[in-house]
């Protein structure tokens, strides 16, 4: 058996969840997350679980466990926007999936929080891709609105979420058309009117007066759902809003003439390079598909892997859309993507620290942790990951991840399977006996 | 994504090129060369079809005009584990006629590019395709990909539903090096229908893109999809072993078909019966391990070889039995999870795989991930290397090109730098295996079909003439 073969990722790794460590990373190539490049020979200090210093070595504190790096890559923890991590087992194993709820007349009022398991593999596995928080939230299904989604760490602990109802989402593209009865007509009539009957409940406490809209033995919105979206339409709860097609953004934007309290963020935004100065002249920031560039549908002819840089280019704040990619860890391979892109004549793509935060800083920052996640600096969390190799590089993997200052243990079912089958020689014993 | 999961269910089946049946790739695989055709008449009637066996539906790709070329100082992976470094790779005629060093000799009047700093390998190949036959834009209208109206139907070819004008194909060349692919119907059928292998160049017809001389596949399905799929609609199968059921009553009856001599034609047997003499072959999708041994023996019983099991990704757990059946495994780097049957998904597949000396290729089932193989090689590579397996460069590159095409009957011809080969060829702007890396020239017989620094030699399908973007970098 080769149980006991060196694993970077793995040998370090402890079997139950630490405490807060203070921590002393040297000898780091140091990325800070906010667009800037690495630094050489940089050191991060952590401390009671928050970054207290990320830069050149020679202005750090001293103190604290001493970790060296020997050179490796130091990053803050990824962020992903937006997924469904911790919503599913098994997405075809419908017993195991609460990312959609075609059965209840409920849609705007869904709470994804209430639904997240914490130790689903895909939130284990993700964790051990460097991913150290995440938007989450469910797909439409009855309605247009999605529900209201989640921001959560990837610990595993008992409480992962960090902020409970902190977007609701939409779709006023093709998707919310067929949801809303056939037309982006049907969508739009059925958003304004669900704001209008949020708008009247405002400062209103109790149980929620309003009409219920429905189709057929269908709800579209009942008056939970209405209630569900006072803050959305009061600012206090940001808008997710999916759109491809040109004319869908423009649409989007023009929100904001109706109803100029609303915090809107384009998600998806395959042509929005069409309308890049548009977008960045409104600032609703986008978290953008990456690198489609097929015409899968007719509100995205226009795609192309440039958008994401053009946008950028175009001054608008861009993430990393972690929903149009296999699984959300695929982020650190799009955003590498991105920097290959720079080379190709006539294509823009992002330079190494842009393509960076666009995976970090800015998804945190859209999902209202600016400051807080995706970066290290000084009052940030302590979500720290060391890397074996360019964490923008295709087969890089953390060799070390900590959560709030708290290293984590980044066993799985995958790394379980991994460590079982590293031979095949059941001269012994059956393989179920290697454990 | 997620061509397998989602509500474009999709079988495969390879398909049987016509012209195969002539050339050297049929007879590279067992069968029973004594089964009895059951397509000769012996009268003269006054009308007629075309004998079973002829060419039909056969290919009119000709090459396109090539100029002697030669790269000059590149690092050369050659498909079949060699690497060369500063070397020399010289096509002309369409043909790869040198490959060598710095003093390979190359005559004085061709085209020569300097190669210094970049990466020459064979043209990428996707075993496991669904463009043209699921093409972009995804509309219900395009849908025909799968013959999803009973269990088996092998009787269809995935070549009459290919869209030519899938902007997907031009996508895959410019940004994948994707110079020959096949397309596999999907799998919602336990036999799904003939594939087609093809030439990775823009067509008006499906016929100007089929890959001369390639056999067809034989799409088979193991699993989850086909008992879901006709369970669901209260027909056999609904488990697995209904599955093997079905098949074993389908093949016993191709069988009893092959030895008639007297039978009617039926298509759905000719293509059975091409399996049976190793003149198609099966392309087995297939994720558990437990189904690839009894699908391995359900092979032995009736007479038939398995080629590659696709979207194995328990094939780490019978790495040996894979080896010693000489199957290759057609999988994806990175994708879990998904359903039940990919719950066991790991990093480490393709490593352990190539670890038991058994047959590796990476395949992409998606219109996105077709034109990143190489990364995902590079995944499953590096995955190996953290757990002690160290898998050169050059064997990796393999996965996608010469395994690929050994897989699908074509190796005789292509998949790899070899003097004689067809001149499939791409110039990568850095090393293939690294996210950073882009293909900047791709050759396909030797013509220039793609160059990065020539905008109009990227292929615009009708379809996007007019709309936004023709003509955009993509």
């Amino acid at each position: 058996m080769k149980r006991l073969l060196t694993l970077a990722a793995s040998a370090l790794a402890l079997s139950t969840p630490a405490l807060a460590q203070d921590v002393t990373i040297t000898n780091a190539r140091v990325v800070v997350g906010d667009g800037g490049e690495p630094i050489a020979n940089g050191t991060v200090v952590v401390r009671g679980g928050s970054v207290v210093y990320a830069g050149p070595a020679s202005g750090a504190p001293a103190g604290g466990a001493a970790i060296d790096a020997r050179g490796a890559w130091v990053t803050p923890g990824l962020s992903a926007t937006v997924t469904s991590l911790g919503l599913a087992d098994v997405s075809a194993v419908d017993e195991s999936n609460d990312i959609t709820a075609d059965g209840t007349p409920f849609s705007a009022a869904l709470d994804a929080a209430t639904a997240i398991n914490p130790t689903s593999q895909h939130i284990l596995v993700h964790k051990a891709a460097g991913i150290t928080r995440a938007a989450t939230a469910m797909r439409p299904a009855g309605s247009i609105f999605a529900g209201q989604g989640a921001i959560i760490d990837l610990a595993g602990n008992a409480n992962p979420v960090m902020q409970a109802r902190a977007f609701q989402m939409i779709n006023l593209g093709e998707g919310g058309a067929a949801q809303a009865g056939g037309s982006r007509a049907a969508a739009h009539a059925l958003l304004r009117a669900s704001l209008r009957e949020a708008q009247a409940l405002v400062g209103k406490t109790g149980i929620p007066e309003t009409t219920e809209v429905g189709k057929a033995d269908a709800v579209l919105l009942s008056r939970f759902d209405a209630e569900a979206l006072v803050p959305v339409v009061t600012g206090r709860q940001k808008l997710y809003v999916e759109a491809d097609r040109m004319a869908d953004i423009r649409a989007v934007l023009a929100l904001k003439a109706e109803y100029p309290r609303l915090d809107l963020v384009l998600v998806g935004a395959t042509e929005g390079w069409l309308v890049a100065s548009e977008i960045a002249a409104a600032r609703v920031p986008v978290i953008a598909n990456g690198l489609n560039d097929l015409p899968e549908t007719f509100e995205q002819l226009g795609a192309t892997q440039s958008n994401a840089g053009r946008m950028a280019r175009a001054g608008v704040k861009v993430a990393i859309n972690a929903a149009t990619m296999q699984d959300p860890r695929r982020l650190q391979q799009v955003a590498g993507n991105l920097v290959a892109l720079t080379k190709m004549p006539g294509a823009t793509g992002m330079t190494w620290g842009e393509a960076f935060a666009a995976i970090s800083s800015v998804p945190a920052d859209i999902s209202g942790m600016g400051g807080k996640a995706g970066v290290l600096k000084a009052g940030a969390l302590g979500d720290v990951v060391i890397w074996t190799d360019d964490p923008l590089e295709v087969g890089s993997v953390p060799a070390r991840v900590f959560i709030a200052g708290r290293e984590q243990d980044l066993t799985n079912h995958q790394t379980r399977l991994r460590d079982r089958y590293l031979d095949l020689d059941e001269s012994d014993r059956p393989k179920a006996y290697d454990w | 994504m997620f061509a397998d999961r989602t509500r474009r269910a999709r079988a495969g089946v390879l398909a049987t090129l016509v012209s195969a049946l002539a050339l050297s790739a049929c007879s590279t695989t067992g069968g029973s060369p004594e089964a009895a055709s059951a397509s000769s008449k012996s009268d003269s009637p006054k009308f007629a079809a075309t004998p079973a066996g002829d060419p039909v539906f056969a290919s009119t790709y000709k090459p396109f005009p090539n100029v002697a070329t030669a790269i000059r100082g590149a690092t050369v992976f050659d498909g079949k584990g060699g690497r060369i470094e500063n070397g020399v790779v010289f096509m002309s005629g369409g043909k790869i006629v040198a490959v060598g060093g710095p003093d390979t000799p190359i005559p004085a009047d061709i085209a020569v590019f300097d190669g210094a700093g970049k990466f020459v390998t064979p043209g990428i190949i996707d075993i496991h395709s669904h463009l043209g036959d699921y093409p972009s834009p995804g509309v219900d209208a395009h849908s025909d990909g799968n013959e999803a109206t009973a269990p088996t139907t092998p009787e269809v070819w995935a070549e009459h539903s290919v869209w030519p004008q899938d902007p997907g194909f031009a996508r895959a060349l410019a940004n994948g090096g994707v110079t020959a692919l096949q397309i596999l119907p999907g799998s919602a059928n336990l036999m799904g229908g003939r594939s087609v292998t093809l030439k990775n160049v823009p067509s008006r017809t499906v016929q100007g893109m089929k890959f001369p001389g390639a056999p067809h596949g034989l799409k088979m399905a193991c699993g989850e999809n086909p008992k879901r799929v006709y369970g669901g609609r209260g027909r056999m199968p609904s488990t697995r072993m209904g599955n093997f059921a079905v098949n074993r009553e389908t093949w016993l009856a191709a069988i009893d078909y092959a030895n008639d001599p007297k039978a009617k034609r039926d298509l759905a047997k000719e293509t059975l019966v091409g399996v049976l003499k190793g003149e198609i072959l099966i392309q087995n999708h297939c994720y558990r391990a437990d189904e690839m041994a009894l699908v391995l023996d359900m092979a032995k019983e009736m007479g038939y070889k398995v080629t590659a099991f696709h979207h194995a990704v328990e094939a780490y757990k019978i790495g040996d039995l894979l080896r010693e059946n000489d199957v290759c495994s057609a999988i994806w780097a990175d994708w879990y999870g998904f359903k039940m049957e990919s719950y066991d998904g790991i990093l480490e597949n393709a490593a352990f795989l190539q670890r038991e000396g058994a047959c590796v290729v990476i395949h992409s089932d998606d219109q996105n991930d077709i034109q990143r193989l190489n990364q995902e090689a590079a995944k499953a590579q590096a995955a190996g290397k953290r757990v002690g397996i160290d898998i050169p460069d050059a064997t990796v590159i393999g996965w996608l090109t010469y395994n690929a095409a050994k897989a699908m009957g074509i190796a005789d011809v292509t998949g790899s730098l070899e003097t004689g080969k067809m001149a499939d060829v791409v110039l990568w702007n850095g090393d293939p295996l690294s996210v950073y890396s882009r293909p900047e020239k791709v050759w396909i017989d030797g013509a220039l079909m793609f160059d990065a620094m020539n905008p109009k030699t990227r292929p615009v399908s009708d379809f996007e003439l007019g709309q936004p973007g023709e003509g955009d970098v993509k």
